[in-house]
């Protein structure tokens, strides 16, 4: 396999931050949506690395972070259904909620498994045919076409046991709400790479149009990212605001249309609960009344009690980009990925996360 | 009557116990003091300083891309002994097994056993075999203990680590962890997706042999970077590391991108660290090198008198950045 190590070179990155270094003369402040973004960025020290009148700032994009806690209670209520096995993506597990994680619902005797992909829980439905398997849908657009295709499939093939909970959520209206609230004041975005994969550039049009903001769509590599904050400079410094593509082996302006067909053949546009951000409207998907007969929420009425945040956590403030994960009082402290607070501090695009595994510079040593 | 499935009764301690200790276990792994089929192995009392350890095998899937669970069994031991400076001379092996495992499974497991054996010439002596309900385990289990010798000259700790002492690694890293999460998620990625398992005796003993070695590790779970980290805090001493020295398979390294994962934090299995006086360094890297397992062996790193107790990375854009241990476990990502 290749596109990695060219992606990684270091006379390349060097010319690209003395571009950045060139174009950014008064002071900018970009948020990277992507939690995968946060993580590339503090991995190879791309912050230490830009000059310091480029701030980035860390935004919602972590989907098990943003799952709301009601949405989490209501995960461990059905997982506590006799008979249940719910099927999650790993980081989902260790995501502590108003009273447990699911990995401690586990601990006492639910049947909870990780799966590495919807198709293995629809595999799991058919493997035990007497007992209801609920898969956990969390995630972005870049998600949600693989849980879609889950339930197409179970239904094929007439896997009549197979659940979703449905928590998918949409991005752009996420990154709308954020400049909505007027908290962070943001010169430019990078933006996701993976969801605009699936979305197309088109879909981020109404940045530079409504708000003025310009967006560069960025991959997960050093190369990537910094092409992409090259970019937006570029643009801030002669007062442009467009969409450009520093992802375009990756990402086109229609998207994927096959994956966005089959998401939106299974899910329609729904308002959604963001931790950190409150009910959005219509910024998540909901499965279809006509396939209702897979939709966990319909068939397993659940009471869950009302939910409450962790006290002294500050994952909403992290989500929003108003504080700085290690501007938490309780980061490194109280919360550490062995004993998490909030749920950015557990997954692994989780922005307290990154910050712990790889935020250290050597200065600080 | 053909045998298909291990059932309960193999584990009974009557007819069938026997029956597969004779034709499974003893056929495959036999030498004169596994042979006598005592309660416990008779050895003779060997000259000079023991190494002993113990460590049990659960992995799924139970056969990977270049190693299965028995070779895993007998290569962790042998390795975990030959780090400290041993040669390792005997193991003990025990099954638990789930009932229902095919027979041939079962076959094929210790077959690889005695071949991992053989090739890092140590010797089975001890055995056992329990049978548990189908659910009660996953497929198969395993422990081993092992001993070894380590020869008088040879003392290895995090304590003798010197500031400017080289640090080097026997070869790519992330091998293991990456093809058995390639297979366990159905990722057909590349066929060089290959486990590293491996016995590590012959290396180590190479290694040895230069003079100059202060410490050795195998960076098995939480890989080359936890393993730096546990150096740096044991010796007091802090370590730096050029990411664009250490080695990484392009397969392993394109899977990891597109899984999310970082190398430096994934599994191996027939990899050892050294960390050498500065003067034995070339020696030591030559003797890698011309070993079979370490034939891409690299200087990645110096120890240093500045922050005790870390590992500093220069990343590839030439920033330093500290290294923490692995936490948790690393897990795909979602988006």
């Amino acid at each position: 396999m290749k596109f990695v190590d060219e992606f990684r070179d270091p006379r390349l990155a060097r010319a690209l931050l003395e571009r950045i270094r060139e174009r950014a003369r008064r002071p900018v402040r970009l948020m990277e949506f992507c939690g995968g973004h946060t993580h590339a960025i503090l991995r190879f020290g791309i912050r230490q690395a830009l000059p310091p009148t480029v701030e980035m700032l860390s935004g919602p994009g972590c989907p098990v972070c943003v799952t709301a806690a009601a949405d989490l209670d209501r995960a461990i209520a059905l997982a506590d259904v006799p008979g249940v096995i719910l099927a999650s993506f790993g980081d989902m597990i260790r995501v502590p909620g108003s009273r447990e994680s699911l990995q401690q619902a586990k601990a006492r005797g639910a049947d909870v498994r990780v799966v590495y992909s919807p198709l293995d829980a629809v595999r799991l439905a058919e493997q035990n045919p007497s007992r209801p398997v609920i898969f956990l849908g969390v995630g972005f657009e870049t998600t949600a076409p693989g849980v879609a295709a889950s339930i197409l499939d179970a239904r094929t093939r007439n896997v009549r046991n197979y659940y979703v909970l449905g928590l998918h959520k949409l991005t752009p209206p996420a990154t709308r709400a954020i400049l909505d609230s007027g908290e962070v004041n943001l010169s430019g975005v990078l933006g996701p790479g993976h969801v605009t994969t699936v979305i197309g550039t088109d879909a981020w049009g109404f940045l530079p149009r409504e708000y003025g903001v310009p967006i560069a769509i960025a991959g997960f590599e050093p190369l990537d990212i910094l092409r992409g904050i090259s970019m937006l400079v570029e643009q801030i410094a002669v007062g442009e605001a467009r969409v450009d593509n520093a992802y375009s082996r990756s990402v086109l302006p229609e998207g994927n249309r096959a994956a966005l067909d089959v998401m939106n053949r299974v899910f329609e546009v729904a308002d959604a609960e963001w931790r950190g951000l409150g009910v959005i409207p219509a910024s998540g998907l909901r499965i279809r009344a006509e396939f209702a007969a897979h939709d966990a929420a319909g068939a397993f009425p659940v009471d869950v009690p009302p939910s409450r945040e962790r006290a002294g956590c500050r994952c909403g403030d992290v989500l929003r980009g108003v504080l700085a994960p290690p501007s938490c009082p309780l980061f490194r402290k109280v919360c550490t990925p062995e004993n998490p607070v909030g749920p950015c501090m557990v997954s692994a695009e989780g922005a307290c996360a990154a910050y712990y595994q790889y935020g250290g510079a050597a200065d600080e040593a | 009557m053909k045998r298909e499935t291990i059932l309960l009764a193999h584990g009974s301690g009557g007819r069938l116990t026997h029956d597969l200790i004779r034709d499974v276990f003893q056929r495959a792994l036999s030498n004169p003091f596994l042979d006598d089929l005592g309660d416990a192995a008779i050895l003779p009392p060997p000259s000079g300083r023991l190494a002993f350890t113990t460590d049990s095998y659960v992995i799924r899937p139970i056969f990977f891309p270049g190693g299965d669970i028995g070779r895993l069994a007998v290569c962790g031991t042998v390795n975990d002994l030959s780090m400290v400076g041993a040669r390792p001379l005997y193991l003990s092996i025990g099954f638990i097994l789930e009932e229902g495992l095919p027979f041939a499974d079962l076959e094929r497991i210790v077959k690889s056993v005695a071949e991992t054996a053989r090739d890092a010439g140590v010797q089975v002596v001890a055995g056992d075999t329990k049978v548990v309900d189908k659910g009660s385990a996953d497929m198969v289990f395993i422990n081993t203990a092992g001993v070894g010798l380590i020869a008088d000259h040879v003392s290895l700790a995090p304590s003798l680590i010197r500031p400017g002492d080289a640090v080097l690694v026997s070869g790519t890293v992330g091998d293991h962890g990456i093809a058995v999460m390639a297979q366990r998620e159905g990722l057909a990625l590349s066929t060089s997706l290959v486990s590293d398992c491996a016995p590590l005796n012959g290396l180590a003993q190479a290694v040895l042999a230069c003079g100059g070695v202060r410490v050795m590790r195998d960076p098995t779970r939480g890989g080359l970077a936890t393993t730096l980290v546990e150096l740096a805090q044991a010796g007091d001493v802090g370590l730096e590391i050029e990411e664009s020295a250490v080695p990484v398979n392009e397969a392993v390294r394109g899977a990891c991108e597109l899984l999310g994962l970082d190398p430096l934090y994934v599994a191996n299995e027939g990899k050892l660290v050294a960390i050498v006086a500065a003067e034995a360094a070339e020696a030591a890297l030559a003797a890698m090198q011309a070993h079979p397992l370490g034939r891409n062996a690299r200087i990645i790193g110096r120890a240093s008198q500045a922050h005790p107790g870390r590992v500093v990375l220069k990343t590839v854009l030439g920033v330093s950045r500290v290294v923490e241990m692995l936490t948790g476990e690393q897990l795909p990502r979602i988006c």
